[in-house]
């Protein structure tokens, strides 16, 4: 047989949490910690993009992931370009397609999309060059959720592995929890979905996670995922619990549900007083706000990698994370990013 | 029965090869003379070449032909070639066009157009109700003077279930059947997958077997209660399976269809999010697959159906959420289920042939294509060694919305010849 060698490397993506292996998780978290060290000490940006650009495609409204990937490009030097719905030509019909063709004439390095509509970022990949990554699409997946949801437990607890993550609520409509008990397998972490049966999917333990319908079993968990109950679920005729009231009264994570040594996190936007007591959510134990920063250098951290980095195997290249000097991972043999 | 066709001339011609008709109990080497349309001698001894069968034309009871209202993606003329080249002899057309053919005189304008343009000949069925809204009966012995071939809602359930009682009850002043597209609404609504792990996985809405499988139940025992025969469509679900030979087994006059891609895929290939994938009822498990393959061994199921259903290309170039229902099937569906079912030894040629021929015309009380002395020639030849590759610019049809692309089959259609007349020649 002809000798082996490695295969022409593909365009990357980041468009579910399974085209990731613990490498690649463990490599991204690495770089996201580095990251953050580098931001704490020195100016808060890194000419590591310069000269490539990034375009944010959001077809659905969003506060913090928007604001994340903004400012997570341009700490990397990386020129952005944020597109929304409301205001552009997809006000004036225009397909999917043709935005993603019309971006594609700019040579965009990378395009993050949010669409309501699975298969959105699949259908972007395959009309356009750029690395793609998945800020959201429809129920899902939100892959840079879990990361930065992995990223914020180990900070929190020091380790992923065998970490349990009791994930309650709206599991049906929700791409964040897919995203992340996928990714706690990936990390070999457990996970429970806890929730009343009408928003638990069918056939979701093929991912090899735990269901359960009583709120107690959160009491076995180290950390407490909580979801955000979304009103338009209770629109007439098309009700998944018969009440808020009620599933508030039997799924609402209260002070009382919560054990000592817990954490409690949110993807947010939190629903005070639905589905967490503000008493919770305002509590110690709560690592809202630290999911929110993980958001910023996780997110620095994909783009890093799908521009710059190279799969371990392929290359071997490593991030320096010794802490010396500055965060300059991308200069090394790139054509891009002299600094001036 | 009003199947229409453009006019022409009857041919002459002598096939020879292994002649494979099951229901006339023919597999042998033969030399098949035809006379002006009309099989004319049935002799042994033919020499015929290495891998080319010759058998009944297929009968396709199941074709979206979107005439009137969406030329741009199927014609009688285009959806008919694409039918010859995929060796049938005859085509029924669905009702669930703009406008929908719920009157005598939309019915009778497409059987003129017919006659100008359908290369094969074709039947058109007629809504079941106005509109195809599940509210008023159609005027059904008016469309059956003016020629329909059966009723239907598809695209649509029949919701109410005493509308559909009543559609039982009134139909019976017309000889033709109902065939019902079973879905009830409110189980399936915002459903894009199976409900498995598949869906739950990617998150699309779950639609559950249990949506097809109560109307089929539902059906089953309306028709009994009225003794009178329904066809149910492209089934999916073990269930429904089940549900149709219970009824069968009570002496109910059930027939069913199912579709060379329910045959073939599961909701594993849904997993790729290719639009081409999706269509309506779903793909669905493993085990549902091989429900449907027992069935239409053992018979239970007597007809396979394209359900071909052209759409336009920058409506299936969208995220798979968007994407309407639906995929082609009128070109590929011997090659497809030769290589998947037969060369996997899951279903027999003979089967296979049957099933595409005698069975959907039984099932509507058409002319069966026959091998005989005497019949109108309604003939295909296949060559069974042939490989090719399924491709967009090999389409007769105008649409490209297959599940097949880019796929190598084995087995195809080299000639078809439909009432008397050479249709098609590779």
């Amino acid at each position: 047989m002809s000798e082996l060698r490695p295969p022409a490397a593909p365009r990357r993506h980041l468009l579910a949490i399974g085209d990731l292996d613990s490498v690649d998780v463990e490599r991204i978290l690495e770089t996201a910690r580095a990251l953050a060290a580098s931001l704490d000490r020195e100016v808060k940006k890194l000419p590591t993009l310069r000269g490539r650009i990034v375009v944010n495609l959001f077809y659905e409204s969003s506060t913090r992931t928007l604001a994340s990937f903004e400012l997570a490009a341009k700490r990397l030097s990386a020129d952005t370009m944020s597109l929304r719905s409301a205001g552009s030509s997809v006000d004036k019909g225009e397909s999917l397609k043709d935005t993603a063709l019309t971006l594609a004439a700019y040579d965009p390095d990378v395009i993050v999309i949010r669409h309501p509509s699975i298969g959105a970022p699949q259908l972007v990949a395959r009309n356009t060059d750029a690395h793609i990554v998945n800020a959201g699409d429809g129920k899902h997946q939100h892959p840079t959720q879990a990361l930065l949801d992995l990223y914020t437990i180990h900070a929190a607890l020091g380790r992923l592995e065998g970490v349990h993550v009791a994930v309650v609520g709206d599991v049906l409509h929700s791409r964040v929890a897919r995203s992340l008990v996928q990714a706690l397998r990936i990390v070999g972490a457990r996970s429970t979905l806890v929730g009343p049966p009408t928003l638990i999917p069918r056939g979701i333990e093929a991912l090899g996670c735990e269901v359960s319908t009583d709120i107690a079993t959160i009491g076995d968990a180290d950390v407490i995922y909580v979801l955000r109950m979304q009103a338009e679920r209770m629109a007439a005729g098309e009700a998944f619990v018969p009440s808020l009231r009620e599933y508030t009264a039997e799924f609402g994570v209260t002070p009382e549900r919560v054990r000592p040594g817990q954490v409690v996190m949110h993807p947010g936007p939190m629903n005070r007083g639905v589905e967490i007591d503000p008493r919770v959510a305002d509590s110690d134990v709560a690592l809202v706000a630290d999911q929110v920063r993980a958001g910023l250098v996780v997110r620095m951290a994909v783009l890093y990698d799908l521009v710059v980095e190279r799969p371990a195997s392929a290359s071997g290249t490593t991030v320096d994370v010794s802490g010396e000097g500055e965060f300059f991972p991308a200069l090394a043999g790139s054509s891009h990013g002299e600094v001036s | 029965m009003t199947l229409a066709c453009r006019n022409g001339r009857s041919d002459s011609l002598v096939l020879e090869g292994r002649v494979v008709a099951p229901a006339q109990g023919i597999d042998d080497t033969l030399r098949i003379t035809v006379t002006d349309g009309v099989i004319s001698a049935i002799e042994s001894g033919g020499t015929g070449t290495a891998g080319a069968v010759v058998a009944p034309a297929f009968v396709d009871p199941h074709v979206h032909l979107r005439s009137p209202g969406r030329e741009d993606e199927e014609t009688l003329r285009s959806g008919t070639e694409a039918a010859a080249a995929g060796g049938y002899c005859a085509i029924l057309a669905m009702p669930n066009t703009d406008p929908i053919v719920d009157s005598a005189s939309v019915l009778g304008a497409l059987v003129e157009r017919a006659r100008e343009e359908a290369a094969i000949p074709t039947g058109f069925m007629a809504s079941i109700s106005k509109g195809q809204q599940g509210e008023e009966l159609t005027e059904m012995v008016e469309l059956a003077r003016a020629g329909a071939v059966a009723f239907t809602d598809d695209g649509k359930p029949v919701t109410s279930a005493g509308l559909m009682r009543r559609a039982l009850q009134y139909g019976a002043l017309t000889k033709f059947p109902l065939a019902l597209h079973c879905e009830e609404p409110s189980l399936s609504r915002g459903g894009h997958a199976h409900e498995g792990a598949v869906s739950a996985e990617l998150g699309l809405g779950p639609y559950p077997s249990a949506a097809e499988s109560v109307m089929v139940e539902r059906d089953c025992a309306l028709a009994e209660l009225e003794h009178r025969p329904i066809h149910v469509m492209h089934l999916s679900a073990r269930e429904s399976v089940e549900a149709v030979e219970r009824a069968q087994e009570a002496g109910v006059p059930a027939t069913a269809e199912v579709t060379p891609h329910h045959l073939v895929l599961t909701d594993e290939a849904v997993r790729s999010l290719d639009p081409n994938v999706k269509m309506n009822p779903p793909l669905r498990s493993a085990e549902d697959r091989s429900a449907l393959v027992d069935a239409l061994r053992r018979g239970a199921i007597s007809c396979i159906a394209t359900d071909h259903a052209p759409h336009a290309r920058h409506e299936k170039d969208v995220p798979f959420e968007d994407a309407p229902f639906g995929v082609t099937g009128l070109e590929t569906a011997f090659s497809a289920l030769y290589t998947h079912l037969v060369l996997s030894g899951q279903l027999t040629l003979e089967t296979l042939l049957e099933r595409m021929s005698s069975g959907p015309a039984r099932a509507f009380g058409l002319d069966e294509p026959r091998i005989e002395v005497g019949a109108r020639a309604n003939l295909v030849v296949l060559d069974l060694d042939a490989e090719w590759t399924v491709t967009e610019e090999g389409f007769r049809s105008l649409s490209v919305n297959s599940w097949l692309l880019g796929e190598t089959l084995r087995g195809r259609v080299v000639q078809t010849i439909a009432d008397g007349r050479v249709v098609y020649a590779a």
